[in-house]
């Protein structure tokens, strides 16, 4: 039997890869979190403003049954240089977890493997450092 | 109906993002921490994605069109740069820092917690600056 947190991180998988599915098919699009942020704050909403549509219900379950209750890391400081990363890193490297991480990998994308292999290691590398070293 | 099925794609998202925990930051932490306390629940959240997108991605590269019929251009698959691996690195740096990507950062905003509001506001910032500054890079 598997453990139930594995049960709902696979659940949880199939419902992201869903939403790629729909996002593809009804709209021709990636699902790609960081590019579709980008646009929205650089004023492209795109047709019908689907970004904006999208990032709305991205954020809608977390404001309708309450975001789960977490633990950050690291005080105010820490979360603004990680967030700073985070947003430059992305846009840099054209795409996140989402775009590169699940659409990519889906598409058989050597870029999107070589981008995933590489923000995976120097995110474990972070952590190691962080907590080990 | 464009905004409609984006709006339900966003919905299947940030649902998949709080059942799978990849909104908790310290599940995401113990993920990425492989020297410690390892938990590797996270693989089944990109494994199951990914076993839901992989044939919808193959068919959509013969179809080429949406279900209206409307055409669809995929990524480019093979371009290996600079900007890719850099930037994918200073993401992984940023991400290793808080456990926190951007569908999880958008997500925990729900929460209305100062701490939320802090890491999405540098984000924004740094997606504009790297958008400004990308005909240098690309």
């Amino acid at each position: 039997m598997l453990p139930t947190a594995w049960i709902d991180a696979l659940l949880g998988g199939l419902l992201i890869g869903a939403a790629a599915v729909v996002l593809l098919y009804c709209n021709g699009r990636i699902a790609g979190i960081s590019g579709i942020t980008a646009d929205v704050v650089s004023g492209d909403t795109g047709e019908g403003a689907w970004r904006l549509a999208f990032l709305a219900g991205l954020i809608a379950p977390a404001f309708v049954f309450g975001a789960p209750d977490v633990a950050f890391a690291g005080n105010l400081p820490w979360l603004a240089a990680s967030g700073l990363l985070v947003g430059i890193g992305t846009r840099v490297g054209s795409g996140c977890t989402s775009g590169h991480g699940v659409c990519g990998l889906s598409n058989l994308s050597l870029r999107s493997l070589v981008a995933t292999a590489t923000f995976m290691a120097v995110a474990i590398a972070t952590v190691y450092l962080v907590r080990h070293a | 109906m464009k905004v409609l099925t984006a709006f339900v794609a966003g919905l299947l998202f940030g649902g998949g993002l709080l059942l799978s925990r990849m909104a908790d930051p310290q599940v995401v932490l113990g993920f990425l921490d492989v020297a410690g306390n390892w938990n590797p629940a996270l693989m089944f959240v990109m494994g199951g994605a990914i076993l839901v997108g992989a044939p919808a991605f193959l068919l959509m590269r013969r179809r080429a069109r949406t279900l209206a019929g409307e055409p669809v251009t995929l990524p480019d698959r093979t371009r290996i740069d600079g900007a890719l691996v850099l930037g994918a690195a200073i993401f992984g740096l940023g991400w290793g820092l808080s456990g926190i990507c951007p569908g999880p950062g958008l997500v925990l905003l729900g929460g209305l917690t100062v701490q939320a509001f802090t890491f999405v506001a540098a984000m924004l910032v740094g997606l504009l600056v790297a958008g400004r500054l990308r005909p240098a890079y690309k």
